[in-house]
C-alpha cells in the first residue's frame, strides 16, 4: 500500500449513482480485543444460521472462516517474537466481506443476482440467486459461499437494510473499541493513514500497513479495507487479490485462437479425410 | 516453501515469519459437484462434433454428417441435465438466461448453449421432415460456428476464478479444452463409424490430442510448482490416466483403427476416456490448489503488482 498522505484518494463510484457517497468499513485491527461482539450482532441482525461449535486449537479461534453462515470472522494469531517488548505478540482482526471496487463475485454472476447497491457495497439478491457457485470460486478472498441446506450464494450485505434507514451496521454498531469503524471511504482512507502513521510510531508497529485502501491495487481497492500488523496471509488474507477487465480480454483472444484452431483442424481433418 | 512438504505433512508455526493462517485455506474450494467436469467433456465434444458435421455436409459425406450431428444433439441434450442439476436451486435454472452478462463466462456460456441446442435440434428437424437443403444448411452452419465457442468457453470460465492452479493457466487452459474436444469428437466418430468413412475421425484424434497434449505439458511447465496438483493425490492421478489413455487412443488411431473395426473401436473409446480424465484432473486440481493456502500466497507474492 503506497499511499502517502499527501496523495488525495478518490474513490470511484458506481456509474449508475453520480453523486452518491460510497460507504464502508475500516477495521483496525491494531484496537481489535478479540470479543467476537461483531459475529454475534452480525448473526443476530442478519439472521445468519448458527454453526455447530468445535473447538480448533487455534487459539481462541473457533469459526475458522468468513462463510455462508459467518459475515465477520475474528481471526487470532500467536506468536513468539524475540525482538519485540514481550515474547508473545498477539494479532487479532476481524475480517469481512471486502466489497471490492472491482467485484470479481458480481462480475461473473450470470443472473445479475449480485449487484452493486447506491452505497457503493456488493449485495446479492437471495429471491434471484440460483447457487450456481461461480462466486464461490471467483472470489480471491474466500469470503462468499452456497449454503449447504440452501444452494444459494450468501455472505456479508455491509447491513444493506441499517443502511437504508439511516444507521451503522450490527459489527460496527457492536464493537466497543471501535476498531470497526463505519462511514464514507474517502473519510476512512484519510483517516487511517493518520492512525497508520501512530501506529508505526509506538513499539511493536514496525509491520504495520493498510491492506485494501490503495485504489490502484489488484481489485481497485476494498469497500472494506484494514490495517494490519504484518502481512495478509498471516491473517488468512491474500497478499496481492486481482480482478481485472483486461486479463478476461485477453483470456478471451487465447479461446478465440484455441476456437479457431479447433474449427481448422476439425475443417482440414473432415475435408482431406474423404474416402 | 514449507518443509515436509510431499509426506502430507504441514510445516506448523514457523517462528519468524508465518506465511499463513493456521494453514487454513484463503480461496473457497469449488461449489461444483462432478457434473460440471462432465459437461465440460460433453458440451465440448458435442462442439467440435458439431463442427465436423458443418464440415462433412460442405463435402458431402452424408453418413458421417448425420452421426456427428445425431452425437451433438445427443451431448447437447445432456449438457443442460448435468449443469441444472449442479445448482444449488435447480428449480431456478431459467434465471441463467436472465440477463447477458459479458463479464461473466458462464452467462455468455448459457447463451452460447441454448444457441447451440437449439440449432442442433432445428438441424435434426430439417433433416427428418425433409425441409428445403437452405433451412438444414444454415442450421448446421449455426451449430457448427457455436460449436468451437462452447468447447473453449468453459476454459475461460475456469480461467476467470481466484483458484491459483485455473488462473495461473488462464491463457493455456483454451488450448488444452479445444485440442481435447477434437480428440474426443474424433473418438466417439471412431466409435460410431465404420473404419473406410472414419479417416476424418482419425484425423480428428490425431490432431485434437497433439494440441491436447501439448498445451497440457506447456500449461504444467508454465505453473511450475503451482502445477503440483497435476502430480498429487487425485488430480495426478487422472492426469496420468488422461495422458495414458489420450496417447494410446492416438497411436491405435494412427496404426491398427485404419484396418480393424475392433481396434478402431477401442482407439476411439481410448480417446473418449482420455478427454474425461482430462477434465476432471483439471476439476479435481482445482480442489487441491485451494486447500494449500502456499499456492495463493506464493502465486500472488511473485506477480508484479504486490503491495
Amino acid at each position: 500500500m503506497t499511499a502517502s498522505s499527501g496523495r488525495r484518494v478518490t474513490t470511484p463510484l458506481p456509474m449508475w449513482q453520480p453523486g452518491g457517497t460510497r460507504m464502508g468499513f475500516f477495521t483496525d485491527t491494531s484496537i481489535c480485543i478479540g470479543c467476537k461482539a461483531c459475529e454475534v450482532a452480525c448473526k443476530e441482525w442478519n439472521g445468519v444460521p448458527d454453526v455447530d461449535p468445535t473447538w480448533s486449537g487455534n487459539s481462541y479461534d473457533n469459526t475458522l472462516r468468513l462463510g455462508a453462515n459467518s459475515w465477520r470472522h475474528v481471526a487470532f494469531v500467536e506468536r513468539v517474537r524475540p525482538d519485540g517488548p514481550s515474547n508473545l505478540q498477539w494479532l487479532m482482526s476481524s475480517d469481512v466481506c471486502k466489497h471490492c471496487t472491482r467485484a470479481a463475485c458480481l462480475e461473473v454472476c450470470p443472473t445479475g443476482a449480485i449487484f452493486r447497491t447506491e452505497y457503493g457495497t456488493v449485495v446479492v439478491q437471495d429471491d434471484v440467486c440460483n447457487g450456481c457457485g461461480y462466486c464461490v470460486s471467483a472470489c480471491p478472498f474466500g469470503v462468499i459461499e452456497r449454503r449447504a441446506d440452501d444452494g444459494r450464494a450468501f455472505k456479508c450485505t455491509l447491513c444493506y437494510d441499517r443502511l437504508k434507514v439511516g444507521d451503522k451496521p450490527a459489527c460496527a454498531k457492536a464493537c466497543p473499541t471501535e476498531s470497526i469503524q463505519f462511514g464514507p471511504l474517502d473519510e476512512l482512507r484519510d483517516r487511517a493513514e493518520g492512525r497508520l502513521a501512530e501506529v508505526k510510531a509506538q513499539a511493536g508497529g514496525d509491520g504495520a500497513r493498510l491492506y485494501g485502501a490503495d485504489p490502484n491495487d489488484g481489485v481497485g481497492g476494498f469497500g472494506a479495507f484494514f490495517l494490519l500488523l504484518d502481512r495478509p496471509e498471516v491473517y488468512g488474507m491474500p497478499p496481492a487479490p486481482s480482478y481485472r477487465r483486461r486479463d478476461l480480454l485477453t483470456m478471451w483472444g487465447a479461446a478465440s485462437i484455441a476456437a479457431g484452431m479447433l474449427l481448422g483442424s476439425v475443417l482440414g481433418a473432415v475435408g482431406r479425410g474423404r474416402p | 516453501m514449507s518443509p515436509g512438504k510431499g509426506n502430507g505433512e504441514r510445516a506448523m508455526v514457523p517462528a519468524a515469519e508465518p506465511r499463513s493462517y493456521y494453514g487454513l485455506p484463503i480461496v473457497k474450494r469449488p461449489a461444483w459437484t462432478q457434473e460440471v467436469p462432465w459437461y465440460f467433456f460433453v458440451g465440448g465434444t458435442s462442439g467440435a462434433l458439431a463442427s465436423a458435421a458443418m464440415a462433412a455436409r460442405w463435402t458431402r459425406q452424408v453418413k458421417l454428417e448425420r452421426r456427428a450431428r445425431r452425437l451433438a444433439l445427443a451431448g447437447a441434450m445432456i449438457s443442460p441435465a448435468l449443469l441444472i442439476s449442479d445448482l444449488g436451486r435447480p428449480a431456478r435454472f431459467l434465471n441463467m438466461l436472465r440477463v447477458i452478462r459479458p463479464t461473466s463466462p458462464m452467462s455468455l456460456g448459457s447463451w452460447t448453449l441454448a444457441g447451440f441446442g437449439s440449432a442442433l435440434a432445428a438441424a435434426e428437424a430439417a433433416d427428418i421432415l425433409g425441409l428445403p437443403q437452405a433451412a438444414g444448411g444454415a442450421a448446421s452452419l449455426t451449430a457448427g460456428s457455436l460449436g468451437p465457442i462452447l468447447s473453449t468457453y468453459t476454459a475461460v470460465l475456469l480461467g476467470d476464478t481466484a483458484n491459483p492452479v485455473w488462473r495461473s493457466a488462464r491463457h493455456l487452459l483454451p488450448f488444452v479444452f479445444s485440442g481435447s474436444s477434437v480428440a474426443a469428437a474424433g473418438g466417439a466418430l471412431c466409435v460410431t463409424t465404420s473404419v473406410h468413412e472414419a479417416k476424418p475421425a482419425r484425423l480428428m484424434v490425431v490432431a485434437g490430442t497433439a494440441l491436447e497434449q501439448a498445451a497440457f505439458f506447456a500449461m504444467e511447465r508454465h505453473l511450475g510448482h503451482l502445477g503440483e496438483p497435476y502430480s498429487e493425490g487425485p488430480a495426478g492421478r487422472l492426469n496420468t490416466w488422461q495422458r495414458t489413455s489420450s496417447l494410446l487412443g492416438a497411436a491405435v488411431a494412427l496404426t491398427l483403427g485404419r484396418r480393424s473395426r475392433t481396434a478402431a473401436v477401442a482407439g476411439g473409446i481410448l480417446s473418449l476416456g482420455g478427454s474425461a480424465a482430462l477434465r476432471l484432473a483439471i476439476y479435481r486440481a482445482g480442489f487441491q490448489s485451494a486447500a494449500d493456502p502456499r499456492y495463493v500466497v506464493d502465486g500472488q507474492r511473485s506477480a508484479p503488482s504486490s503491495s
